[in-house]
Formats: C-alpha cells, sequence, structure tokens
C-alpha cells in the first residue's frame, strides 16, 4: 500500500469517527448521571435534520449549528421528562425517542421540500467539514477535565453511582440528571449536524444509519470513560474507513468488516476481554424521601 | 361465581382504558404535526382509518401487516414477562426468514406435507437460537440484553444480505433477493378460502396460525409451570431465586422462545408471501412489535388488539401518502413513537406510580 493510500485511510478514519465521538461523549455525559441514552440514534437524526433545515432557511451554517444543538437538547428533555420526572423505563423511552425521528424529520422534509425524506442540496460555502472534528477531539479532554476535576463531575458521577449518598449530600439529583440528558442531546446533535452540513450536503432519511447504536456501543467498549471511549470510536471509525477503502479491491466481503463494532462490543459484555461496569444508579428512577 | 365473572370483566376493562387514552393522546398530538405542515388532520385520519376498514383489500391488507406484529409482539410480550427487553426481534425475524428460505431453496424438491413443516421448523430454530445467544449471554455473564440484542440485530442482517448477495442471488438479478423456493413450501392464501376475499391479497394461513400462537403463549405462561417460573423471574428475579427457580434458565428459555416467536414472521413473508428471501423486507416490524407489546400490556389478547391497530396504520399510511397533499406515511411511525413515550409514561395519567414492569435495568 503506498504512503497515499494510508493517509487517506487515517483521514477517512477520523471523519468518520466524529459523529460517533460526540454522540458517544453525549451518551456519556447521561449514562454518567444514571440515565440510560439508547435514544443517540434519533437525536443524531434530529440534529442531522435541523441543521441541513436551518442551514438551508438562513444560509448561515452556524445558525444551522445552534439550531441543531438546541433542538437535541430539547428532544433529550423530552427523554428527561419522561425517565426523570415519571420514572418511564428509560430503554422504552430511548427506544419511543428513536422511532419518532425516524419519523419527523422525514414527515417534515417531505412538506417542506415536496420530496421524500431529503432536504435540498446545500452549495459548498455553507458547509462546515473542519469544525466538528476539531470539536469531537477537543471535547474528550474537555470531558475527562469536567468528570474527574470540576464540582459538576463529581456530583454528576455521584448521582449516578449513589443518587441517596449525593441527594443526602444536599445534591440536586433530577437537577444534575436534566443537565447531563440535555448535554447529550446537544452533543449528539452536533454529530448529526456534522453528518448532515459538514461530511455531506443535506439531510437524507435515517442518514445517521445505526451510528448513534454504535456510539453507545463504543461508550460500553470504553467503559464510561472519556479518553477510552474515544479510543473505540477511533477503532469503529478506522473499522468503517477500511470497509469503504476495500470495496470491490479485496476478497473479504464488506459485510464482515462492517460487523466488527458488534461483535467486539458483544465479546466485551459477555466479559471475554477485561470487565466493562456500569455506573450502578444506571436505569434506576430516583424517588426523593420525604 | 355472576358476580366474580363481572369482578374480572371491569378488571379487563379498566385494562383497556389506559391504552385507549395512550392512543388518543397520540392522535391529538400528531395533529399538530400534520396541522404544522398544512394539511386537515381529520381528513387525513378518516383516510388513515378509512381504508384500512374497507372490504375486502383495506381488511385484507391490515390483517396481512397485522400478522408479523402479532409475532413480534407476542416475542416482546414474552421476555418482557420475564423482566427482559428484546429489542432483538427484528434480527431474530431477518434470521429466521432466511434460514426459512435457505431450506425452502435446499429442500425444494419435497412435497409440501414435508417441506412446509421443515420450513417452518427452520423459523422456529433460527429465530431461538437468534434470541437464546443474548439470554445466555446475559443469564451466564450478567450481559444486559438490550445492548447484545441491538448487536445481533446489525449481525443478523448483515449475515443474512451477505449469504444473499453472494450466494443465493439469482444471476444478473438486480435486486437483492435469493432464488425461490420450492412450489411445496408455499402456504395457501386465505382468499382461497374466503369467498369475496381475492387470492392478490397476500393474507395467508399464518394469520391463523398467530391466533393459535397467542393461545399457545396464553396456556404456556399461565397454565405451566414454566411459564410461571418465567413470570415469577420477571415480577422479582430475587424473590424467584429465594422460592428455588433456577431464574438463569428462565432468561434463556425466555429469550430462546421470544426469538423463536419473532422467528415465525418467515413463515408470513416466505412460505405465505413472497415465496424467497428478500433483502430488508421488514419495515420495523420488530420495533413495532415493542409498541404491540407495551400497548397490549404483555398479554396475547392485548398483542391482538394493538396488531390490529397497528396494522390498520400501516396499511392507513400508504393512502395517507399518495391522497394527501403534504403528510406522508412517515406520519404512522410517529404516531407508533407517540404511543410508546405515552404507554412509558403512564405515571403521567396516573396518581401514584407503579414501575411499568417492575423492572431494574442494571448495567446497559
Amino acid at each position: 500500500m503506498s504512503n497515499i493510500l494510508i493517509v487517506s485511510l487515517l483521514f477517512s478514519a477520523i471523519r468518520l469517527t466524529t459523529p460517533m465521538l460526540l454522540a458517544a461523549l453525549g451518551g456519556l455525559y447521561s449514562e454518567r448521571s444514571g440515565v440510560i441514552n439508547i435514544a443517540l440514534e434519533g437525536l443524531m437524526l434530529a440534529g442531522a435534520f435541523t441543521a441541513a433545515t436551518i442551514t438551508h432557511y438562513t444560509g448561515n451554517p452556524w445558525v444551522g449549528l445552534a439550531a441543531a444543538i438546541l433542538a437535541g437538547a430539547l428532544v433529550a428533555l423530552v427523554h428527561g421528562v419522561a425517565c426523570i420526572q415519571f420514572k418511564a423505563d428509560q430503554v422504552v423511552s430511548g427506544t419511543a425517542i428513536n422511532i419518532l425521528f425516524l419519523g419527523i424529520p422525514a414527515l417534515l422534509s417531505g412538506a417542506f421540500f415536496e420530496s421524500t425524506g431529503a432536504t435540498p442540496q446545500l452549495p459548498k460555502g455553507q458547509l462546515i467539514p473542519m469544525a466538528p472534528i476539531v470539536l469531537a477531539f477537543a471535547l474528550v479532554p474537555v470531558t475527562w477535565y469536567v468528570l474527574y476535576r470540576t464540582p459538576f463531575g463529581l456530583r454528576l458521577r455521584a448521582v449516578g453511582e449513589n443518587p441517596e449518598a449525593a441527594d443526602t449530600a444536599g445534591v440536586d439529583v433530577s437537577r444534575v440528571r436534566y443537565l447531563a440528558v440535555m448535554l447529550s442531546g446537544a452533543l449528539a446533535a452536533i454529530g448529526g449536524a456534522y453528518l448532515s452540513i459538514g461530511q455531506s450536503s443535506l439531510f437524507a432519511r435515517n442518514m445517521s444509519a445505526g451510528r448513534g447504536f454504535i456510539a453507545l456501543a463504543a461508550l460500553i467498549f470504553g467503559k464510561w470513560r472519556p479518553v477510552q471511549t474515544m479510543l473505540a470510536c477511533l477503532l469503529f471509525g478506522f473499522a468503517e474507513a477500511l470497509s469503504i477503502q476495500m470495496q470491490g479491491v479485496s476478497q473479504i466481503p464488506v459485510q464482515f468488516i462492517q460487523l466488527i463494532p458488534y461483535v467486539l462490543t458483544i465479546v466485551v459484555l459477555a466479559g471475554f476481554i477485561g470487565h466493562s461496569r456500569a455506573p450502578r444508579a444506571l436505569g434506576l428512577p430516583y424517588q426523593k424521601k420525604r | 361465581m355472576a358476580l366474580e365473572r363481572e369482578k374480572s370483566l371491569m378488571k379487563g376493562l379498566r385494562q383497556l382504558i389506559f391504552p385507549l387514552a395512550a392512543v388518543l393522546a397520540a392522535f391529538v398530538a400528531g395533529s399538530f404535526l400534520v396541522l404544522a405542515v398544512g394539511d386537515s388532520p381529520l381528513a387525513t385520519y378518516q383516510l388513515l382509518i378509512g381504508s384500512a376498514f374497507t372490504w375486502p383489500d383495506g381488511i385484507g391488507y391490515t390483517l396481512f401487516y397485522a400478522t408479523p406484529l402479532i409475532f413480534t409482539g407476542l416475542a416482546v410480550a414474552v421476555a418482557f414477562r420475564c423482566g427482559l427487553l428484546n429489542i432483538g426481534a427484528e434480527g431474530q425475524l431477518y434470521i429466521a426468514s432466511f434460514a426459512t428460505a435457505w431450506v425452502g431453496i435446499t429442500f425444494a424438491g419435497l412435497p409440501a406435507i414435508l417441506l412446509v413443516p421443515l420450513c417452518c421448523l427452520a423459523a422456529v430454530l433460527a429465530g431461538g437460537v437468534w434470541g437464546g445467544i443474548p439470554g445466555v449471554l446475559k443469564a451466564r455473564f450478567g450481559a444486559h440484553e438490550v445492548i447484545t440484542t441491538i448487536m445481533m440485530n446489525f449481525i443478523a442482517i448483515a449475515l443474512a444480505s451477505y449469504f444473499t448477495q453472494y450466494h443465493y442471488k439469482p444471476p444478473g438479478d438486480a435486486i437483492l433477493e435469493t432464488v425461490p423456493i420450492g412450489e411445496g413450501g408455499h402456504i395457501a392464501r386465505l382468499g382461497r378460502f374466503v369467498p369475496g376475499l381475492p387470492e392478490r391479497i397476500p393474507l395467508n394461513l399464518s394469520f391463523l396460525l398467530a391466533l393459535a400462537t397467542c393461545v399457545l403463549v396464553y396456556l404456556f405462561l399461565w397454565r405451566t409451570r414454566w411459564g410461571y417460573e418465567i413470570r415469577a423471574t420477571g415480577a422479582s428475579p430475587a424473590a424467584a431465586q429465594y422460592g428455588g427457580i433456577a431464574t438463569g434458565r428462565q432468561i434463556v428459555l425466555a429469550m430462546a422462545l421470544s426469538g423463536a416467536l419473532a422467528g415465525m414472521v418467515g413463515i408470513n413473508e416466505v412460505l405465505g408471501y413472497r415465496y424467497r428471501y428478500y433483502d430488508s423486507f421488514s419495515s420495523g416490524y420488530g420495533f413495532t412489535g415493542i409498541a404491540v407489546a407495551l400497548l397490549g400490556r404483555n398479554h396475547p389478547v392485548g398483542v391482538i388488539l394493538a396488531s390490529l391497530l397497528f396494522g390498520a396504520l400501516l396499511r392507513g399510511g400508504l393512502f395517507v401518502d399518495i391522497f394527501t397533499e403534504h403528510v406522508s406515511k412517515d406520519l404512522v411511525m410517529v404516531l407508533q413513537g407517540i404511543i410508546i413515550l405515552f404507554v412509558a409514561a403512564e405515571a403521567m395519567f396516573r396518581d401514584r406510580f407503579r414501575g411499568p414492569f417492575g423492572r431494574r435495568i442494571k448495567g446497559v
């Protein structure tokens, strides 16, 4: 293989890692606070659609990105209200959001743009191909710092591990969880926005194509820690880049390379490669004692 | 006696009220979306529901779409009863459908009396194994079934697509599908027996099989010891274990059974409808199964009712797509999402909170 090929493979891997990494870091905040977020997929779609639509109308991708962040946080708030306020089953609520946002963007783009589920193509000048990549990788040390070196991070982890104790110590469990869930929505939406106004130039139906679930896999693979999660995302991104570059070239069917993240996740979950322990209060609604 | 019966009837009715409220609330919420895109909600809903109940096409297709949903709804419900969320019905039905077609192709020469049961067995076994694996991973290693089943979905879809593309595709065919199964593997469409129902409507014998399966699942869960142990495990794993139930075995059993039920979709799809494996045929039947089970309160009767509703929506959605100005069939997905959200957050409608399934989740 020539050097040019290797360099292009690496760049492609980094591009493919970016949306996953953003969503996975988002998931990290939510899950470390004790709220399962399998809605990452739907949140990405919400972000991708909002970013493309608002950029189309305003001509400014930064406004589009800001709108996507807002949309992601709002949709995540719905998940938060269901899980925190009404103590809904968190997996079921996440599934509902995923199904909902498979439908809503397709319905709206079909109605606004007279097409079946795609937004109009954006001109090259209205795309932000670099900024989300930088942001995604910069957020890894930031997340590490927030999580392990700030009071908010301490509260976040306390709420996810032992909400009773955190409550006794005067932490507002619900407030921390709401913040974490909305943060996860905002980050996943940036990941989605990168898909529509960074990597490509429009929103297409179901364009996240399971990336939200791979992000979730990376989060588990990375044991809910920022740096390890990034490494997992890079591994999965590299596998995807490899599968694209090997299309039609090698004897190995593409399907098998695409399977790598899924198989690895199962192997890790089963405890064959190290043990991945979830935050202790993950999935459990918290009822304040009076 | 009479009083007793009246009491249980009232209890049944009360069970109906909440799901009905959730559906109603979803339709109201959905109508804002319809208004937002510039159509009339009333006309849209009239079209959505009305087109699903015309004879013979509306009803025929509604029942046809309801068939896979009964299977996946039962699948999710059985797992729920054991305290497990099977998000993997989609993958289980794909792998099972491919296995059904594989048997139908490989033993194409067999007569119907052998080939049909063999194909059905393939569907049940393949789905059962694909559902059983996450069960074993959970019982043996504590791997959470939600994540493993999501991953197994992707693996199933990729595997089926790989075998179709590289080994079983008719040469030169642009569509990703296998060669047809043997004639002996076809099962009859209901149009052959029901006067006025044309045979072009793909509603077939597997609809009756689905109804019979509901009865069997009911009998299994509430009239056998295994069913009791599964429900006990779901209600409280600690108490069940204390009571001498091997909860690990129940988890594997429930997941395998759940997968087998989801796998029966292959009978409807391959033996009754397309007579081959068609890549990415499922329009999310496995995920709609979650909505069906939740709305049907994880009871076979509820599953049938909810399947009929979602079957009607799938049928009506096609008409909404064509005959309204702006609304597309994606409206059905939106309604489905809102219904699940309302059912999940049912405390919103109730004074005191009781966990929807008494589930405690760990390790997602």
